[in-house]
């Protein structure tokens, strides 16, 4: 437990300007520009504000600045900024089949309407160090072929006249908001999205990849990966219309997993779903993967691995939540570790007390005088704490 | 042009070239600001699988604005972002086009020709995208 304490303003206010110095950096260095942060280091941008869950490229730069480049701190600008802003729309659900495409590709189809686009991809990349960039070279321009892209429809949709892949239909339920009301486990699917949705990448990364490697196996295909501009949509009372508002980028990755079906259904694959923010490639696929482990249940699958516990996955998933516990860790905890000093002290009193009863006294006794000394020495830091 | 229709091709218009292109029109109706503008969020929702049913995935910022001219016509302006001055000349444009005397002229100067810069600016990242189009070969495994 930790009890609040006073004092060490002053140390407080020069620990920071330290870090706004080491922020900073050498002086004979030009100072990062917010726009270069955001032109740039895009893929960081793109990262903070998924898992902030708020689309913003210039506040995302702007908190990656202030954060000296660390992610979860980044995240944590963001998602407290969220919370000093009103909501004044819910948009319309994203049309990601309308999606202006800037990359799009499937690993189950080969021949496919509006083809496989590769876009801007590490993929196919040699993960050399280019030490050209060590130096100021020109970029060329990118390529531009004569004829734009013909329509590029949701493959899993176009392909499956055979019924052979499991349909995702809207029934018109009015999704859970766990930025409403915390999540009240068991949680639907829609919630579980939500939160999958924010998650940290590196975590859910973790566990797509258990679920890989054996712990929950559902054999995934990368059914469609697509990356591209959609335009936001929300309906407007003063004109009874649903209007667009802006475009936002974001990936999705539709995954295809091995069978499920029942008595009255026939086998097919089934799906999992990622959908994130900016160009977030690698964590849209993680997140289809767990969103098909978290299935398991529905699926009719035993629960057997980590990666299908929803409560376990999801309430550690948030950065924001698990950094901020893990991290109050180091506030003064002196008053409740000296409660935890007295304590161990009784136990092992009652500890001696049992052996001397049963013979062996002496070596009990100096460790005794020991502990004395640093109890003494804890409760002057404690004294000097609370003034 | 109906007013949703202009107002997707002013919100998606970079604010920069929208004040440019509607100064170039020289039309100066007085107005006020009756609503904001003022920036909040929408929570966007997308579709599970693409199609299925709807979850709140995550929140953006927007901005909103509502503005009155002078003989109390109304105008209405919506943004994604936090530019105060694009919602209020979203909602400007939308009050001036209300204007029986207006309206020709700026669904003629101002929006079409947007639109049409939006529609080059779309096909040029399209024709980007369409040279990295990848035909990949399947070989026969052991040959």
């Amino acid at each position: 437990m930790y009890v609040a304490v006073k004092g060490g303003e002053q140390a407080i206010a020069n620990a920071h300007r330290l870090l706004a110095d080491r922020r900073r950096g050498e002086r004979d260095q030009a100072e990062l520009d917010v726009a270069q942060i955001a032109g740039q280091l895009r893929l960081s941008v793109d990262r903070v504000m998924s898992e902030a869950s708020l689309y913003d490229p210039e506040l995302a730069a702007l908190a990656l600045k202030q954060a000296s480049g660390d992610l979860i701190e980044a995240v944590f600008l963001l998602r407290a900024y969220r919370t000093t802003l009103p909501r004044l729309a819910v948009s319309e659900p994203l049309d990601t089949g309308s999606m202006r495409i800037e990359r799009r590709i499937s690993a189950t189809y080969k021949d496919i309407p509006g083809g496989q686009i590769l876009g801007p991809t590490y993929d196919y990349t040699h993960r050399l160090l280019d030490f050209l960039q060590l130096a100021e070279g020109e970029v060329p321009t990118p390529a531009r072929a004569e004829e734009a892209l013909e329509a590029c429809p949701q493959i899993l949709d176009l392909l499956n006249d055979e019924g052979l892949i499991e349909q995702e239909r809207d029934d018109g339920s009015e999704p859970y908001d766990i930025t409403r009301d915390p999540p009240d486990f068991p949680v639907d699917r829609a919630t579980r999205l939500q939160m999958l949705a924010r998650g940290d990448e590196g975590y859910l990364l973790a566990l797509g990849y258990s679920t890989q490697r054996g712990y929950g196996r559902n054999h995934p295909f990368a059914g469609e990966i697509r990356l591209g501009q959609v335009d936001i949509e929300i309906h407007v009372e003063e004109w009874d219309e649903v209007i667009c508002i802006g475009e936002i980028a974001l990936s999705e990755c539709q995954m295809v997993n091995q069978f499920g079906g029942s008595r009255e259904a026939a086998p097919q694959f089934t799906r999992g779903y990622g959908l994130a923010f900016g160009h977030n490639e690698r964590k849209t696929m993680a997140m289809a993967l767990v969103d098909r482990a978290l299935r398991a249940e529905e699926l009719g699958e035993s629960v057997t691995s980590p990666a299908q516990q929803a409560e376990f996955v999801l309430a550690h998933a948030d950065n924001v939540e698990s950094s901020g516990f893990v991290s109050h860790l180091k506030l003064p905890h002196y008053v409740d570790f000296q409660s935890e000093l007295e304590l161990l002290r009784r136990l092992r009193k009652a500890h001696e007390a049992q052996r001397s009863r049963a013979g062996d006294p002496q070596q009990k006794r100096e460790n005794v005088s020991e502990e004395a000394k640093a109890t003494e020495r804890a409760s002057k830091g404690v004294h000097h704490e609370r003034l | 042009m109906t007013r949703p229709y202009r107002q997707r091709v002013l919100a998606l218009t970079p604010c920069h070239h929208l004040e440019s292109r509607w100064a170039a029109l020289d039309i100066h109706e007085q107005h006020r600001c009756v609503r904001g503008p003022e920036t909040g969020m929408a929570m966007v929702r997308g579709r599970m699988g693409g199609t299925g049913n709807a979850f709140n995935f995550g929140e953006i910022t927007m901005t909103r604005a509502s503005v009155a001219l002078d003989d109390g016509t109304l105008g209405h302006g919506w943004v994604r972002g936090r530019d105060r001055r694009h919602a209020e000349l979203i909602a400007l444009v939308d009050a001036c086009a209300q204007q029986a005397g207006l309206v020709r002229r700026i669904d003629d100067e101002l929006i079409a020709p947007l639109q049409d810069a939006l529609t080059t600016r779309e096909a040029q990242a399209s024709r980007t995208a369409a040279a990295t189009r990848v035909d990949f070969f399947t070989l026969v495994r052991g040959e």
